[in-house]
């Protein structure tokens, strides 16, 4: 096992524990992933349905078994309703998140949740422009309330459209309207899927795609964006910040608590409670110098974009925190939690606290949260992590040394407020050719890659070649633990980018936020497009998602293509069972959207083709390539 | 000499080994390269379903010991190599007369449709261990000797005689 710890990650940080997981008998995603190998090929390919009892049903990929399901659905029909199916849960999962920012804002507004107040009083505003909601002589807080309502009804929408996917440019709505993929309502969306794919419904591979675009717009330009915004409101826009990332940020004298998951509803309130002196002295009084609180996965963005939280570390990361032997508190949320934390906590004195009402996992302390009295009980929750560092066993500590600075905050609004507050600076340097475009480069991480391998060869790799990065995630954490998230790394980049950056003083990878806040990079390419007058597909602009794994990944992925950005994959996605699906994804969808998917799991590669892809679209609009 | 044993109670009927051995037998040997190769890759192992019983049955060639198949073949494209025992088949030499598929017990012998000449299991000759028993999760395909193969079941099988002893002891 020993041998494969540098197979298997090319973070030190990482190789330090999964040595140290080796040294302890500790099994980790890498040890249950080699175990799952070969893994099954209907699976892979995405030829098995398990919609219906008649089945489970699968098709042959190689010809000599069965061609159809007991329904008669062809391996084109099963593979597009399975990656509807997914797209479904992704969108479900950003969207649902959404809710539940709205919900928390709505309660704020009606003064039933007293710890959140309204942050930044000019989003406030500018949002309720957007839905024509008088401001004047009104209380901010009769103002969120009405926001708070027409934003509640875009889940329930039926005939839409969602506010938000307006600020597309014209060029964009109008393929949408013309395809027939504006999405009508997020929930609507979802639950069409779920009917179409019911046995019996949809059996139009084409005709089942383009309802996974739709379903990615409600998601993208809708439950994704409304998340953003509204905890932009909430807890204020992110502005550039210094902090720092890697478990490197763990501190061997202080008390350790990890907030992990992708809300920053109650980690907010952590933050808070962690800063409260009666804790504090708490703290002291047990035998340690302080709390630190540090971030995993998106909750770990969420914090790190607005307070300069540090980040512990990106999705792989979460059970190598654990076997550090100095987290008093691993408080989690929603989504991208391994429930594999439960039985690895119980071999420390880790406390694996879960707070959604909607997620519990084995072996985790309950304590769930409610907006009404999210500060009591965040409170607790520090109380619970600041007394059980007595517990903890200082022999068992092991904290490695890495740990990296990053500059972090880039909201689309610091993006142009630093710019002057027009696009017009960027526009210029990629007119010059300076910048030759913008890459974004997001996603998880996943065994199938070597950890952090794929991200950082591809931002390396597009940034050395003069193309602007922005990220988010799971790749803003590689990045950041890389120091690619430092003003300084402008040295790794090309001539061009390199001056821009040092010149703004900002690094050439831009941390844009968590996974919702991909709205951000929406934004900002809807800016530049409408400043331009072109559209999206116009701009010299490529996504890639190196080392993705989720649903939510998928459902992105869904709503990048239909909006006209080509996205360049790096694991392959459950498709390969069709010719017809393959075939619409990584060309046919390009006559329709303007953009198409390609699967390159070498970064070096991938990033080629994103630099090939920006060349072509230079070309275009008529600028030097 | 190693040979591929079936454990027949422990086939859920997932078709994995299937998958494997086409892969292994394509030319990119690459589950998402062979799914588009034409000639289309084929498997040499079979599961059966025995509805009688509701019970799938990984089948593979047994590389008999005196192979029919060999011993009819008129081309000399079946030979069965004198040390190891493997029963191989050369696709040039074969001319498709089927006298093999005839002759065999098992009905191990498949069709290479685009060239119309036989195929058949050759225990991945470039893998330590044959395809379709790495891609077995329950263990119904294993690659062992025979002696220790049926040593273990033998130590089984005395394993619950000694406790029917014991139980009869304590009665």
């Amino acid at each position: 096992m020993v041998k494969n710890v540098y197979e298997r990650s090319v973070d030190p940080a990482t190789r330090a524990m999964l040595l140290e997981a080796d040294r302890a008998g500790i099994e980790t995603a890498w040890d249950r992933f080699e175990k799952q190998q070969p893994q099954c090929g209907f699976g892979q390919l995405g030829i098995c349905c398990r919609n219906c009892n008649m089945g489970p049903c699968r098709i042959d990929p190689f010809g000599e078994g069965p061609e159809k399901g007991v329904c008669g659905a062809t391996a084109d029909i099963i593979v597009a309703r399975n990656l509807l199916r997914m797209i479904a849960a992704g969108a479900a999962a950003h969207s649902d998140h959404a809710r539940d920012a709205v919900l928390a804002f709505k309660q704020m507004a009606e003064g039933k949740a007293q710890s959140y107040q309204i942050k930044d009083d000019a989003k406030l505003n500018a949002l309720a422009a957007e839905y024509n909601i008088s401001t004047e002589d009104r209380s901010k807080e009769e103002v969120a309330l009405d926001l708070a309502n027409v934003l509640l009804s875009e889940f329930g929408k039926q005939t839409g459209p969602i506010q938000f996917t307006r600020r597309a440019p014209e060029k964009r709505l109008k393929i949408w309207e013309a395809v027939g993929i504006e999405p009508r309502g997020i929930d609507r969306e979802i639950v069409e899927c779920m009917h179409r794919t019911h046995m019996g419904v949809d059996n139009d591979p084409v005709h089942l795609l383009l309802q996974g675009l739709r379903t990615g717009l409600a998601d993208g330009w809708g439950g994704s964006m409304i998340a953003t915004d509204v905890q932009d409101v909430l807890f204020g826009t992110p502005t550039p910040t210094m902090s720092e990332s890697n478990l490197g940020v763990l501190k061997s004298d202080e008390v350790n608590i990890i907030v992990h998951g992708h809300e920053p509803i109650l980690s907010e309130m952590i933050v808070a409670a962690a800063e409260d002196p009666e804790m504090i002295a708490l703290a002291k009084k047990m035998g340690a110098k302080g709390i630190s609180v540090a971030g995993i996965c998106c909750t770990g963005n969420e914090v790190l974009m607005r307070h300069g939280v540090p980040a512990a570390g990106n999705f792989l990361q979460q059970e190598l925190a654990v076997i550090t032997g100095a987290v008093e508190a691993m408080v989690v949320d929603v989504q991208c939690v391994m429930p594999a934390l439960g039985s690895l906590a119980s071999c420390y004195h880790t406390k694996f606290i879960s707070t959604s009402p909607k997620a519990d996992f084995p072996g985790t302390v309950r304590m769930e949260y409610h907006e009404e009295k999210a500060l009591d009980t965040a409170k607790e929750i520090v109380k619970t992590a600041v007394e059980n560092y007595a517990n903890r066993d200082a022999g068992r500590v092991n904290i490695p040394k890495d740990k990296s600075a990053c500059m972090v905050g880039f909201s689309a609004e610091a993006i142009l407020g630093a710019l002057g507050g027009t696009p017009q600076p960027l526009i210029e340097a990629i007119v010059s050719g300076a910048v030759k475009g913008v890459g974004a480069v997001v996603g998880c991480n996943n065994p199938k890659v070597q950890h952090d391998y794929g991200h950082l060869n591809l931002v390396r790799e597009l940034i050395k070649n003069d193309v602007l990065v922005v990220t988010t995630g799971c790749n803003a954490i590689a990045c950041a633990k890389a120091g690619l998230l430092k003003p300084e790394a402008a040295k790794e980049a090309g001539p061009g980018l390199r001056a821009v950056c040092e010149s703004l003083g900002v690094p050439p990878v831009l941390h844009m936020g968590s996974c919702v806040d991909i709205s951000r990079i929406l934004v900002l390419a809807a800016a530049l497009a409408n400043h331009l007058g072109v559209d999206i597909s116009d701009l010299p602009a490529a996504g890639a998602a190196p080392e993705w794994m989720s649903e939510k990944a998928v459902s992105i992925g869904a709503y990048v293509i239909a909006s006209g950005v080509y996205t360049v994959l790096g694991t392959v996605p459950p498709v390969l069972g069709s010719p017809k699906v393959t075939g619409v994804l990584t060309k046919g969808v390009g006559d329709v959207v303007g953009a198409t998917f390609a699967v390159e799991p070498d970064p070096f590669k991938a990033a080629g083709l994103m630099i090939g892809h920006i060349q072509e679209k230079r070309k275009g609009l008529g600028l030097k390539t | 000499m190693k040979e591929i044993l079936i454990r027949p109670e422990r086939c859920m009927g997932c078709r994995s080994c299937e998958i494997a051995c086409a892969v292994e037998h394509s030319q990119t040997k690459s589950l998402f390269g062979a799914v588009a190769e034409k000639p289309v890759p084929r498997k040499r192992v079979y599961v059966e379903f025995a509805p009688e019983y509701s019970i799938s049955v990984p089948m593979v060639c047994r590389h008999c010991e005196d192979a029919p198949c060999v011993s009819v073949c008129a081309t000399g494209a079946l030979s069965q190599d004198g040390i190891i025992r493997v029963v191989t088949h050369d696709m040039e030499a074969c001319i498709g007369c089927w006298t093999c598929a005839s002759v065999c017990n098992y009905g191990m012998i498949g069709r290479n449709k685009e060239q119309r000449i036989a195929i058949k299991c050759d225990w991945c000759p470039d893998l330590e261990l044959p395809a379709c028993v790495s891609a077995c999760h329950t263990g119904a395909l294993v690659y062992k000797e025979v002696e220790e193969f049926s040593g273990s079941k033998r130590a089984e099988a005395a394993l619950k005689l000694a406790r029917g002893v014991t139980a009869g002891e304590s009665r």
